[in-house]
């Protein structure tokens, strides 16, 4: 009786403000085209897919995929990767982007000069992959690289930074801070600059320098953003920075051992169009293990605090 | 605000003002090593690697790119078309989508928010959205390949639905009283409020058009597609060569500048970029604190 009153009030809403339904449709239309669609398309990751008989006619296999991806050892491998790549990343990332927002709050600076500084650290964010790659390579190759000029010239040994694997995740830990600091920064420098100055006050008053303000004052304040933040970049965990290894690394079939993720696995895998089905399970994998952790980090948000819940 | 600086403080300052300018120069350096290859000669390089200055300032590499520069505008265009069309579109319906869900008397708006939020719960993978654009919907090598993918994101929609949020709600019933339509409302009255969300959203589509590469890469194989970020990845992994004219490598440049070029292509592909980029900045910071982290 109750719900049938409420589905009326839903309907006469509905009617009442049809031309807002007419205005969300072009995006509904969108996520159900492009968004919706392609999820049935993890039904492949089920089948021996061959081209003829297409996604529906293909024979199923059962476990088949997901146990030939475990079996080739690429689950584990992959895994790890796209795993510990992004710890090392959120924990590096987090603590050079708060050290740089508080300096970038407290510190005495020309207001002007301040404002160039951060615009020049804002730079590698609006600068393609593919440029940050040759750039790279400029820096890092072994016949004319600026740092094997460097070290050549003080006496030393060229590196061959292109043929050792085992430089690489520093490599990219850096290339990861170096484009995304500036931006990164902005979250905190936003939340520093919300702080009650009376709380400064009063701490200055009771006779606290700025570094006794900074670790009482700015670090306790800044801590529910840390958290939030980092719960976010928790529930992407499974997502690798595809652009940066796909553009840093490449086909360099050496440094991929040390360096292949899921996300640059199943872009080659699409490219090559050799084995379709393994290609929808490593997705499917990918995307379950995804969904799994953003339903854990919003629970844990929402007993943080219910404000920041994603849903 | 604060004048003086205690001596306790001091060490804060000086440490604060190193770290701050060794990240800021760290992050433009390598640009400028780029630049400064650009204008050099191809043998200083081969012979002293780059460096910060040009040891002879040369302009060969951009008069070798320029003597046929068929590639660099079809890429120019190509990214300019799928930038300027997909930004447009992608920005005007991101903000009709946002003022639709931020909407709290329509009682479908929740069911539409949730509807659209869910896609970054759970997707089917780049294996199926590719059969689906290259198989079903024909789209391979056509513009809409290149434009549809990013058109829109749940992130941009949550910014823009955040923002109107925080506009004042009479302004809507006021205009609804009078009679006046949603679609007018939306583009009369509250367009004009949303400016800051308007750049910051439209600097994010505009951007991750401008630096795609792999939607070239997937879904066009004809070059006139191409956009200029992809020309420049073949070109860096020597799948094509900048110059197809021979009459280039044949005229007074007697070796063909490999090095140099490429660093001269790289400061043309980025450069509207680092033209815009500053004066976008302060929408961006702006943007930023409104919605961005709040979902």
């Amino acid at each position: 009786m109750k719900k049938k009153k409420r589905k009326g009030e839903l309907w006469k809403n509905t009617v009442k403000y049809r031309q807002l339904v007419w205005m969300a449709l072009p995006a509904l239309l969108y996520f159900a085209i492009f968004s919706y669609v392609p999820m049935y398309g993890v039904i492949l990751a089920f089948k021996r897919y061959n081209f003829a008989d297409g996604i529906w006619g293909s024979p199923w296999n059962g476990l088949a995929n997901f146990e030939f991806f475990y079996k080739s050892g690429k689950m584990v491998t992959l895994t790890g990767h796209t795993f510990f790549y992004n710890i090392i990343f959120i924990v590096v990332n987090t603590i050079a982007n708060v050290s740089l927002a508080v300096f970038l709050s407290e510190t005495v600076m020309a207001a002007r000069v301040r404002k160039i500084l951060q615009s020049m650290s804002l730079l590698p964010y609006f600068i393609s992959w593919v440029i940050c790659s040759i750039i790279f390579y400029n820096l890092f190759n072994y016949d004319y690289g600026v740092i094997n000029n460097l070290i050549t010239s003080l006496g030393g040994e060229a590196i061959h930074v292109y043929g050792s694997p085992n430089g690489w995740p520093y490599i990219l830990t850096a290339a990861n801070l170096w484009k995304d600091i500036g931006y990164g920064s902005i979250v905190y420098l936003a939340a520093c600059k919300g702080i009650d100055p009376n709380l400064y006050e009063a701490a200055a008053i009771d006779g606290a320098g700025i570094w006794k303000r900074i670790r009482f004052v700015t670090i306790p304040m800044l801590k529910p953003t840390v958290v939030t933040m980092t719960l976010l970049s928790l529930g992407r965990i499974m997502r690798g920075n595809f652009e940066m290894f796909y553009q840093l690394v490449g086909q360099n079939t050496r440094i991929i051992q040390k360096t292949d993720i899921i996300d640059t696995y199943v872009f080659r895998a699409v490219l090559d169009g050799t084995d379709y089905g393994l290609t929808a399970a490593v997705g499917l994998y990918q995307s379950l293990i995804c969904c799994v952790m953003i339903m854990a980090v919003n629970k844990l948000i929402k007993m943080y605090d219910p404000d920041y819940a994603l849903f | 605000m604060r004048k003086k600086i205690n001596r306790g403080d001091l060490s804060f300052h000086i440490l604060g003002n190193l770290v701050i300018w060794f990240v800021a120069i760290m992050c433009v350096l390598p640009f400028l090593l780029l630049v400064s290859g650009s204008f050099s000669q191809e043998a200083d390089i081969t012979l002293y690697g780059f460096t910060v200055i040009p040891k002879n300032f040369s302009l060969d590499a951009y008069r070798y790119l320029l003597s046929s520069p068929g590639k660099i505008i079809s890429g120019y265009k190509a990214s300019l078309i799928v930038t300027v069309i997909g930004t447009c579109v992608g920005l005007f319906v991101t903000a009709m989508t946002g003022y639709v869900l931020a909407r709290k008397e329509f009682l479908l708006a929740d069911k539409f928010a949730f509807f659209i939020y869910f896609t970054t719960l759970f997707s089917g993978g780049l294996l199926p959205y590719y059969m689906l654009m290259v198989r079903y919907l024909q789209l391979k090598n056509t513009w809409f390949a290149l434009i549809l993918p990013g058109l829109l994101g749940p992130f941009n929609i949550i910014i823009m639905k955040n923002f109107v949020k925080g506009i004042p709600h009479e302004i809507c019933e006021s205009a609804l009283v009078d009679g006046a339509g949603e679609f007018q409302i939306f583009t009369k009255l509250y367009l004009p409020i949303m400016k800051p969300a308007l750049a910051t959203v439209g600097m994010f589509i505009a951007l991750a058009y401008w630096n795609n590469w792999s939607n070239s890469m997937l879904y066009a194989d004809r070059e006139s597609l191409h956009s200029l970020q992809y020309i420049l990845y073949r070109m860096s992994n020597g799948l094509a060569n900048i110059a197809d004219n021979p009459d280039a490598a044949l005229s007074e440049v007697s070796i063909m500048p490999t090095q140099t070029v490429k660093m001269a292509m790289t400061i043309i592909a980025t450069g509207p970029i680092i033209l815009l980029y500053p004066l976008v900045q302060k929408y961006f910071v702006q943007g930023m604190t409104v919605g961005a982290v709040k979902g």
